[in-house]
């Protein structure tokens, strides 16, 4: 069954819901008619090459672009959002713990004097850090970190104001294997234990495959949504790329090769480098 | 040299001195809390700027009659809008639209200075106050002022340094977290024009990025913490310029003798003193994990 059908209200465990969505940017028409709900604990992956609008559809979701058409309705409680390409300096004055500690009050005024709102917040921050698994390099420079390292607290700093919706923008680009299944991995734990829905961008659906519930395909303006399993198909696939895309499992694995384009060499090697490297 | 040796007879005896620690060392402090911001927003350009135009504030200051330090203000306070407005709108327009107002700005200074020498001969060493700096002639009316006009910066940071810190790991983070860029951005040219108004009063107008930026990119190096790197910043700062006034008092003595050498050197030597200073150990930390790891491959 696909996810086309929103419901009239939020329901209890939905977190955002998009009905009907369009987007215009400079004159020209970026997405239309995009509908998908996403629940929580769920993690819905928002794949498409790159240009399709995935970071467009994620800051209209976010709020820092109005659509022109359609509704979006999120759960109370805010929004965690990590951008693309967050660049961490290393002259950038901040351990990982403080980062994660900006998550908790980093947009109000002021300083925090109180004691008694300090520790809540190192409580907080603890427990944020112990959630992504990045107590152990919770006191270093975050501009020193490895990029997989710098992709945990992010994403702990995006969760210390707990929000239900978590939005990720490209979380895996620029990692290296290890590092993506890492991330991977973490997603789909963070997302079942704090409860939050997990949308996350990635131009590539292979890294998601064991941890997405959902898939909101983007290609030509449109979008196509649905459980993982009904819209990780060969025609489905096939039809959006507008080239051949075969579908095959592997090993327990969900495998998807580009059969004819460059495309597909570049996946084949990854695939292959991949496997060589886990055995 | 031991320590009487180094501080020569009447140091702190003397009126002019006192008064040149107490505003140097507010100012040291209050240009090394803007820095840091000024140094994670990438702005020191800006800062630069607002100083360079202060020459025009400055003389024009003086050609009316006022302290400097109120047309430093003045100018930076507009110029700073100017950015605000010009940054926003057409980024691309920036570094064109500023070389021409420092040049007309410039060009302007050298004609109130021209015209105040003219019109009042007696008062030749304006120009070199301006530019240069004129901590040992602060008046003792300027001392308040300087006072109200720091802790109106620090307030402004106290403010906002939070939510620049989270604009400093992205723009779009911090503006989903409901932060309003344009006016965090405001707030900070705000403070940043009082910041380089009172460096130019202290140290000169075309001297005061160096103060600006050097003592907060000396405590980046030192520090991993925001805290920690505000309380650096500042102790670097006061250090070059209570530093600078000793030795420049100390330079009475010195050839060519009779006079003292400008405060204003020694505060910018000293700043590029600590900062290059602070990059050899770094380094040398920084190049042992790695020559480590080469041993065990």
């Amino acid at each position: 069954m696909s996810a086309r059908s929103v419901p009239a209200a939020l329901g209890a465990d939905v977190v955002c819901a998009l009905e009907g969505v369009g987007v215009t940017r400079d004159g020209r028409r970026v997405l239309a008619g995009v509908s998908f709900a996403l629940r929580a604990g769920e993690v819905a992956g928002l794949i498409g090459a790159n240009g399709a609008g995935k970071t467009t559809l994620l800051k209209v979701i976010v709020g820092l672009l109005a659509p022109d058409a359609g509704t979006i309705r999120r759960a109370t409680g805010g929004v965690g959002y990590v951008p693309q390409k967050v660049l961490l300096d290393a002259d950038l004055p901040l351990r990982a713990r403080d980062v994660v500690g900006l998550g908790v009050d980093g947009q109000r005024p002021g300083l925090t004097l109180s004691p008694t709102r300090r520790r809540a917040r190192r409580a907080v921050v603890d427990e944020m850090l112990a959630a992504v698994d990045a107590t152990a390099f919770a006191e270093a420079r975050v501009g020193e970190l490895s990029g997989g390292q710098q992709q945990r607290i992010l994403i702990a700093q995006a969760l210390a104001s707990r929000p239900r919706l978590l939005l990720l923008d490209e979380p895996l680009a620029n990692l290296d294997l290890r590092a993506e299944q890492d991330v991977v991995a973490l997603i789909g734990r963070v997302a079942r234990e704090q409860g939050v829905g997990v949308l996350l961008s990635a131009h590539d659906v292979n890294p998601l495959v064991s941890v997405m519930d959902r898939v909101v395909y983007l290609a030509g303006g449109r979008a196509a949504c649905g459980p993982t399993a009904e819209v990780v198909r060969s025609e489905v696939l096939s039809a959006l790329y507008g080239s051949r895309v075969d579908v095959v499992e592997v090993g327990g694995r969900i495998v998807v090769v580009a059969a004819t384009t460059e495309d597909a060499h570049a996946h084949e090697t990854d695939q292959a480098v991949a496997s060589g490297l886990a055995t | 040299m031991s320590l009487g040796g180094l501080i020569a007879p009447g140091f702190f005896s003397n009126g002019p001195v006192r008064a040149a620690l107490l505003t140097g060392g507010v100012v040291a402090v209050v240009t090394a809390v803007v820095g840091i911001f000024t140094v994670l927003r990438r702005q020191s350009f800006a800062g630069h700027t607002l100083g360079e135009v202060g020459t025009t504030g400055g003389s024009a200051a003086f050609l009316a009659g006022v302290n400097p330090l109120w047309g430093f203000v003045a100018i930076a306070l507009v110029a700073a809008g100017a950015i605000e407005l010009v940054g926003v709108r057409r980024p691309r327009q920036r570094d064109l639209a500023a070389g021409l107002v420092l040049g007309a700005g410039l060009g302007l200074a050298a004609l109130f200075l021209y015209l105040g020498s003219v019109t009042s001969p007696a008062s030749g060493g304006a120009s070199t106050s301006i530019l240069f700096g004129s901590i040992f002639i602060i008046g003792p009316s300027m001392v308040s002022s300087i006072v109200a006009l720091s802790a109106g910066a620090l307030a402004l940071i106290a403010l906002c340094g939070r939510r620049m810190l989270l604009v400093s790991l992205h723009p779009d983070l911090a503006a989903s977290r409901g932060v309003r860029l344009r006016l965090v951005g405001a707030i900070y040219l705000l403070a940043l024009a009082i910041a380089v108004s009172l460096a130019a009063e202290t140290i000169g107008a075309v001297l005061a990025t160096a103060l600006l930026v050097g003592p907060p990119a000396t405590a980046l190096r030192l520090t991993r913490r925001p805290g920690r790197a505000l309380v650096a910043a500042s102790l670097v700062g006061v250090a070059a310029v209570w530093l600078g006034i000793l030795l420049s008092y100390d330079s009475y003595t010195w050839p060519p003798a009779g006079r003292t050498w400008p405060v204003s050197f020694f505060v910018v030597a000293l700043v590029l003193v600590f900062y290059l200073a602070a990059q050899l150990p770094v380094r040398r930390l920084r190049a042992r994990p790695r020559a480590r790891a080469r041993g065990e491959v």
